[in-house]
């Protein structure tokens, strides 16, 4: 593929000066009013923020499922402005893997088969994609459920599902809108260690969104969102030395 | 994305689906069928009329008096029996030209009695027209030229008049005069609704002196071979033409009328097809209109798989073979259903039916064409959804 990331570029995202309005009914209003951030690669990095802040707005442009009006955004490197639709595409089929609050996934369409969707928009072909969902599913600890249908799983192993879906690719970074917001805590639990150990064994970078304060907790980095704008940026001291965001796996 | 791919997508859609395809697919199974039968059954009727025609012997020529034209009514002639002399002498061979002389008449044997076209003519008639015997004989120039009342008997004539009877040799009473059967003709059908199996024939002579007019109604004459038949039409009206300076005459090849009658058929065949090609398009809007329900109901769908790195092809790609699947499978069926249909009229009905591999070709690919073409704009619409905001969508 044309589009895979040059590797050596260590920063999963840098936003320099992100803006993006929307006109809504003739008025224009601003989602991001300029936003400079940097994430690398291998962080753990929570999005929080009311809603209305422009926190899903960010996480939709980090995502390139949207554009930004003004400012840069590079994402593995790359300069979404100079990608027109089918490219950006690509990018974010190469680059991130996403994990929806309501799951999103094919509701007839068995585990295994929903892990190897993004596989199927990057031509690998069938036997590949199976050994390379059969692994992912493995991963997530759903070795067992990879003939069953969404309907037949709890909601906790459709995350999982899920999350072994956003990880077949082998993305640089797992994008989560409030991953957990959907599940009882047992299973919030399980989803939380889940995406920790991933991010601790893989290096792959996760970025969640999140209004609960436990769950952002875990998290390493904290981004506070508020009126398009980053309020706080912080760090947790708990973070042990050698990962910091500056030393991170690269 | 690769195309089994989206094949294969397309099937697991429409299965999931599957009450709601086969209703769309109705649509396109009726207008399919229609186009097949309608088309079977125009043909069939086109074969079955230039069976007649050819029915009636190879490389005839029917010269009549007047301007003659499908279903023009007949001109009073004025041509009699010298007249078919001078034809004969003109053409050079006696035995390649007769003549016909027509009158409904009753025919009557004990208490049976039909109504029969009595048809005068001479011996060379058989020579012309494919009208082989059952039983008996043709008859001869002696009966001709001595006016013998002697018969020959179309087959349904003979049956209704004397049954499982042998009439060969019976007495036959024909408008009021008695007659001798000396033959009864094989059935032939009908040309032109002349039931031909419904004739008697008699020497040319006598039926003058039946009807009492010297007149004929018309001549025919057999050309030695396709090659001939142009130059000897011509040549015959041209001297008739000439005898009558003031009168019109006209002769007709079964080439000539294969043309007329040929084309009529082809186009209400043409028409009919049309008829049923519109019903194909409606099926056509059903389809357009339930894939973008369908579009619709899987905004989400489409939003995720945009999400995990469906291009815009991709999308569009899947949900045009969706659409071009359903009228193909449709079309399918109504092919099969089309072919059994006409097959079972064929089979059950007097109505003829014929299959032709254009008619199913066509059907096949309107079929598909109208897939794409009704398929494109929900396709196109799925293809362009806002991923963030086909996300959201509940």
């Amino acid at each position: 593929m044309t589009t895979q990331p040059p590797m050596t570029s260590p920063t999963a995202f840098e936003a320099i000066g992100l803006t993006r309005s929307y006109d809504l009914e003739g008025v224009s209003v601003d989602a991001l009013r300029g936003v400079d951030l940097r994430i690398e690669q291998g962080e753990f990095v929570a999005l929080l923020g009311p809603s209305g802040s422009g926190k899903s707005t960010l996480m939709h442009l980090l995502g390139c499922l949207d554009r930004p009006t003004s400012g840069i955004l590079r994402v593995g490197g790359v300069d979404v402005a100079t990608l027109d639709d089918t490219r950006l595409a690509e990018l974010r089929n190469q680059t991130i893997g996403f994990v929806f609050q309501s799951f999103h996934l094919l509701a007839r369409t068995p585990a295994l088969d929903n892990v190897a969707l993004p596989l199927v928009y990057r031509g690998v072909t069938r036997s590949e994609r199976r050994a390379r969902a059969e692994a992912a599913l493995k991963a997530v600890g759903l070795g067992h459920r990879m003939g069953h249908r969404p309907s037949q799983m709890s909601g906790g192993e459709q995350q999982r599902v899920a999350i072994a879906r956003a990880l077949v690719g082998d993305p640089q970074v797992v994008l989560a809108d409030e991953p957990t917001g959907n599940l009882d805590t047992r299973n919030g639990e399980e989803v939380m260690n889940l995406l920790e150990r991933l991010n601790a064994d893989s290096g792959v970078a996760v970025v969640l969104v999140t209004h609960e304060p436990d769950v952002a907790a875990r998290a390493r980095r904290q981004i506070h969102v508020r009126d398009g704008l980053i309020e706080l940026d912080s760090r947790s001291r708990t973070a042990p030395a050698g990962e910091t965001t500056e030393g991170g796996a690269g | 994305m690769r195309t089994a791919e989206a094949l294969r997508m397309a099937l697991e859609a429409l299965r999931v689906n599957r009450l709601r395809s086969t209703l769309t697919m109705l649509g396109v199974i009726i207008g399919v069928l229609a186009v097949v039968i309608l088309v079977a059954i125009g043909t069939g009727a086109k074969n079955a009329v230039e069976k007649e025609i050819a029915g009636l012997g190879s490389n005839i020529i029917l010269v009549v008096p007047g301007q003659v034209g499908l279903g023009a009514a007949p001109t009073q002639s004025r041509l009699d029996l010298t007249d078919v002399a001078y034809v004969r002498r003109v053409v050079g061979d006696p035995s390649k030209v007769t003549v016909a002389v027509n009158s409904g008449e009753s025919v009557r044997v004990g208490r049976n009695e039909v109504f029969a076209t009595l048809t005068g003519t001479d011996e060379n008639m058989q020579n012309i027209f494919d009208r082989p015997l059952r039983r008996g004989r043709y008859m001869t120039a002696t009966d001709v030229d001595t006016r013998r009342r002697v018969t020959v008997l179309g087959s349904e004539v003979a049956g209704k008049l004397f049954g499982d009877v042998d009439p060969i040799g019976r007495q036959a009473t024909i408008a009021g005069v008695r007659f001798r059967v000396i033959g009864v003709y094989e059935s032939v059908g009908s040309t032109f609704g002349v039931a031909r199996d419904q004739e008697v024939h008699v020497p040319v002579t006598t039926a003058q002196r039946l009807i009492g007019l010297p007149r004929i109604n018309g001549i025919a004459v057999g050309a030695s071979g396709p090659d001939e038949i142009e130059s000897l039409q011509h040549k015959v009206v041209a001297a008739l033409d000439a005898r009558y300076p003031d009168e019109k005459f006209s002769a007709v090849t079964q080439t000539q009328l294969l043309g007329t009658i040929g084309t009529v058929l082809s186009m209400l065949t043409g028409v009919l097809a049309a008829i049923a090609g519109i019903s194909l398009l409606v099926g056509g809007v059903g389809v357009s209109n339930i894939m973008l329900v369908s579009v619709r109901e899987r905004t989400k769908e489409i939003g995720l798989r945009k999400a995990l790195g469906a291009r815009q092809r991709d999308v569009l790609w899947q949900f045009l073979i969706e659409a071009v699947l359903l009228t193909t499978i449709g079309g399918l069926i109504g092919i099969l259903l089309g072919v059994g249909g006409a097959l079972l009229i064929q089979a059950l009905s007097p109505v003829p039916a014929a299959i032709t591999w254009w008619s199913i070709a066509l059907a096949f690919g309107v079929s598909v064409g109208v897939g794409v073409f009704f398929g494109v704009a929900p396709a196109r619409r799925a293809g362009r959804l806002d991923p963030v905001v086909a996300l959201r969508s509940e």
